[in-house]
């Protein structure tokens, strides 16, 4: 039994309580509940909220990249029609927060730190009025008179160790590399990503006396109240967060950016309701970018393969001061065997819009070209790569020496490699062609760390025999309405349809939000601990043990008794609230989802132009709470692997730091015609260590490699070796062969 | 003073002629389905049928409206009495996040009016302008076939194997 109070995960749950309940509802692939709302246009998104005499806000964003705002001429504006207020407070953000920051971020508009920067907000009756009003708008600025660098490989942009890091060291990597029978010494680079969500940032603010209600698009409702009542200097417990549907996220959202901040302080002193819708261009240029890098791989290996040593080095770049740095070393720390090694993350300090998470920060840029280069290690070994993979799979952590929880590299690389028909690849490249198309087939692991974080949810069985289960956990169309039901389903002997799910609103207990992964395991493990007190006590009315008692459709037996809910319950509510918080776990185990992507591509011969054919990933992420919507996470993840490794790049001029694609024509996010058939296998596996569901991340798995996987296949396919992602056509041409070669 | 159907309904809009259609459904009439994603007629979320045919509303004048029929995916059914693409969305679970759906459903309903039994390319080429971000485009090509088959049409190559 356990204590309400004992929420830290500091040992292994093998008790595998989800696999002894009767219901059978855990891991179904059910329909998302919210499906129907979303296909008929009422599900009410953050810009939708109807607020009676709402004004509407449009930001001002920066013509310079550093200096100071002297003179707005707000007068001239403020004359035209409709146009209510030309706010520049100082509370207002000039950069975005970073996830689970929980504290406003850098403030003061007055001062630009990077191009297309918040400057200002025009409020207006409505938006036409605030945007003509915003466009109008003159603004005489103060240069800089110490200047921040604009290109993170210039020799005037400062470089520092990635904060709150240090470098991963053990042996002599150096001399790992002298003594290698094969070695591999390389430098990769991958552009700038947006998460570019389809719902661009909004919120409505309304005050009511001194207690604020934001209707947004936010991740992680819990920390977003504490950022904005940091910002506003305000208790938190007078801010209250509405978001029971969002459209998207993918780490954009994860902290309060520029429109929250701003139509709170404007509707304060307007009082009366205000909207910020950004526009597309805004979300682009202000809100987070994922850091371009440059990884320099270095692999030892000796005359069977096994690595001796590895070495990971890379250069990322942020805004001065900013403490997040992309974690491209994340997976590599664990995933190969190696004891003689260097990682380390180096951050520029550069001059553009704040770099921060994006889906999968980390791996996402890291494994590509981790496995990218170990693609280049097989091609020298000449062992297969997925046997040079499972060869290098590590008995324990290399240098820390720390144990692995549950893993399933190895079979996910065998599962995917048959499903796939990896045996059907000519390892050598320009052996296949059909018409004017080389065919190749290429493969990468996937990793990506797993994460428990704090959450709370509550669960009422209600006198009348269903479930309601609360909390502020968000739904970014990962499928949190579907899964926490399942939870309570099966805990609590409940067909699905007996149980709702309300989320999204701060008024409800802090659920741990969306992002990292750990959304589903950490909010599903408190509502998994709040049905074991529910449980308790239905032994208890009953008169059983909490072993014995067994729930079903409604129905609690044990000891030879049987009784209905609502018999058992006798017109009185059971309500309780579970709760979980990291423990020591997550420093005693080595905690990661693991998978293996396999891709065909065509690539033609004369222009170079690539077509991912079809993908097979194979994944295993410990206990699969849905089965339909955990695919679904793989699959998104993997069309974002298909844009990483042929279409997407943040473009930036160099002389101002400005975007210069800063829209969904210029940075091209895969379509319909990209995407081929994508197969995915979901393993079977209980990580005990992962969380008290056996239960690990998911949603950024999928993309944590696979853009290695077609890098490698387009290589297969023409020979074309490419260090710089993404592959465009400009890139492999060079490397093309005669394309009246004959295949073979 | 122009005069829109939408929906079977007669609507007298007060606004200036160049005013995108998109925003006197959200912001005039209340009606969100069609959504705000970009504003430049690059994403597709905003996609409504004009005269049955896909029109991406974010970028489309009202002044060219009049006289024409406009369909929202509010007219093809509700929540409670989803209409047949609707419930092929539904049934392949095509949504996660959501916000490009409504564009989907309306584009995928047009296709299927002028080409009952469309060809994989056919229906790959026509629903390529709206972007999912949440990468679920198997689900909603997987729909779209399931609604060609549903209508009566059918589809002319098999559907690729996913479970
Ligand atoms: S909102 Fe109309 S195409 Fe994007
Ligand atoms: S379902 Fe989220 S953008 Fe398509």
């Amino acid at each position: 039994m356990r204590l309400p109070q004992d929420d830290t995960f500091n040992s292994p749950d093998t008790t595998n309580l989800l696999d002894r309940g009767s219901q059978g509802v855990i891991a179904k692939p059910l329909d998302r509940p919210e499906g129907p709302l979303k296909v008929s246009g009422s599900a009410t998104y953050s810009a939708e909220w109807k607020s009676d005499h709402c004004a509407e806000g449009v930001l001002v964003l920066a013509s310079i990249a550093q200096g100071t705002v002297k003179t707005i001429h707000k007068d001239a504006v403020l004359s035209m029609p409709g146009v209510l207020a030309v706010l520049a407070d100082e509370a207002m953000t000039r950069r975005s927060t970073q996830g689970t920051a929980g504290e406003a971020p850098v403030q003061g508009v007055q001062t630009v730190e990077y191009f297309a920067q918040p400057i200002a907000l025009v409020v207006a009756e409505n938006f036409e009025q605030a945007r003509d009003a915003a466009l109008t708008l003159e603004v005489e600025y103060a240069p800089s008179d110490t200047p921040v660098a604009f290109d993170p490989e210039s020799a005037d942009a400062e470089v520092e160790l990635a904060p709150d890091t240090e470098p991963v060291e053990g042996g002599d990597l150096d001399q790992a590399m002298r003594d290698a029978a094969f070695a591999i010494d390389v430098e990769y680079e991958t552009p700038g990503h947006a998460s570019a969500a389809m719902e661009p940032h909004a919120t409505i603010a309304q005050w009511k006396g001194d207690d604020l209600v934001l209707h947004g698009s936010y991740q992680m409702l819990s920390y977003n109240v504490k950022e904005i009542a940091d910002c506003l200097s305000m208790a938190p417990e007078n801010v209250r967060i509405i978001a029971p549907y969002v459209g998207g996220g993918f780490g954009s959202k994860l902290g309060i950016t520029h429109e929250a901040v701003a139509a709170a302080i404007a509707s304060k002193q307007l009082a009366r309701p205000v909207r910020v819708v950004m526009t597309r261009q805004q979300v682009f240029e202000t809100v987070m970018r994922r850091s371009e890098t440059r990884q320099r791989i270095r692999l030892a290996a000796d005359e069977t393969g096994k690595l001796i040593g590895l070495g990971h080095e890379a250069l990322v770049s942020n805004l001065p001061d900013e403490e997040f740095a992309e974690p491209v070393t994340q997976a590599t720390e664990f995933l190969y065997s190696g004891e003689n090694r260097l990682l380390k993350v180096d951050v520029a300090r550069i001059s553009r819009m704040t770099a921060g998470s994006v889906r999968a920060p980390g791996e996402a840029v890291g494994m590509q070209v981790l496995e990218a280069a170990m693609d280049e290690l097989a091609q020298a070994t000449g062992i297969d790569p997925v046997e040079l993979r499972k060869h290098n799979i590590a008995d324990k952590v290399p240098v820390e020496g720390t144990p692995y929880s549950s893993r399933m590299l190895a079979e996910a690389l065998d599962q995917g490699a048959k499903a796939f028909g990896w045996d059907q690849r000519r390892p050598k490249p320009c052996q296949t062609r059909e018409g004017d198309w080389w065919i190749g087939m290429g493969m990468a692991s996937a990793a990506r760390v797993n994460m428990l974080v704090e959450a709370e949810a509550r669960v009422t069985l209600k006198a009348d025999g269903t479930a309601l289960v609360e909390t502020d956990q968000t739904d970014i169309g990962t499928g949190s309405y579907a899964i926490l039901g399942q939870i309570a389903g099966e805990m609590l002997g409940l067909p699905i349809d007996r149980v709702k799910v309300l989320l999204g609103d701060t008024s409800l207990p802090a659920g741990a939000g969306s992002g990292g992964s750990f959304g589903a395991i950490s909010t599903g493990s408190a509502v998994l601990r709040a049905c074991e007190m529910i449980r308790e006590k239905l032994a208890k009315a009953l008169g059983c043990t909490e072993d014995a008692l067994e729930l079903k459709d409604g129905l609690a037996s044990g000891g030879g008794k049987s009784r209905a809910y609502p018999d058992l319950l006798a017109g009185k509510d059971l309500a309780e609230t579970g709760s979980i918080k990291p423990g020591d776990t997550a420093d005693d185990f080595s905690q990661a989802s693991y998978g293996a992507f396999f891709a065909e591509v065509a690539v033609n011969a004369f222009t170079g132009e690539t077509r991912v054919r079809r993908m097979t990933g194979a994944f295993g992420f410990g206990r699969v709470l849905n089965a339909k919507t955990a695919r679904s996470q793989c699959l998104g993840g993997m069309v974002w692997g298909i844009g990483s490794a042929l279409t997407e790049e943040l473009a930036f001029d160099l002389r101002d730091g400005h975007l210069v694609n800063h829209d969904l024509a210029e940075y091209h996010v895969p379509v319909h015609a990209d995407v081929p058939a994508i197969e995915v296998i979901l393993l079977e596996e209980r990580d005990a260590a992962a969380s008290p569901l056996q239960a690990k991340g998911v949603g950024e798995l999928g993309i944590c490699g696979a853009a290695g996987s077609i890098a490698n296949a387009v290589y297969n396919a023409c020979g074309a070796r490419v260090r710089s992602f993404p592959l465009t056509l400009d890139k492999i041409i060079p490397h093309l062969p005669d394309p009246f070669t004959e295949a073979g | 003073m122009i005069e829109l159907t939408i929906n079977g309904t007669r609507h007298r809009i007060d606004g200036d002629p160049a005013e995108p259609l998109l925003y006197v459904l959200r912001d005039d009439l209340g009606l969100y389905a069609a959504k705000f994603g970009c504003g430049l007629g690059q994403c597709g979320s905003c996609t409504v049928l004009v005269d049955g045919k896909p029109a991406q509303s974010c970028i489309t004048p009202i002044a060219a409206l009049e006289d024409r029929v406009v369909m929202t995916i509010e007219g093809l059914g509700s929540a409670r009495t989803p209409g047949p693409v609707q419930q092929a969305f539904i049934d392949e679970q095509a949504a996660q996040c959501g916000y490009c759906i409504p564009g989907m459903i309306a584009r995928a309903e047009a296709l299927l009016r002028a080409d009952p039994r469309p060809s994989e390319a056919a229906m790959r080429d026509a629903m390529r302008p709206s972007l999912c971000r949440c990468g679920t485009h198997m689900r909603i090509l997987r729909a779209v076939r399931r609604a060609a088959v549903a209508m009566g049409g059918g589809i002319v190559d098999p559907a690729e194997p996913v479970s």
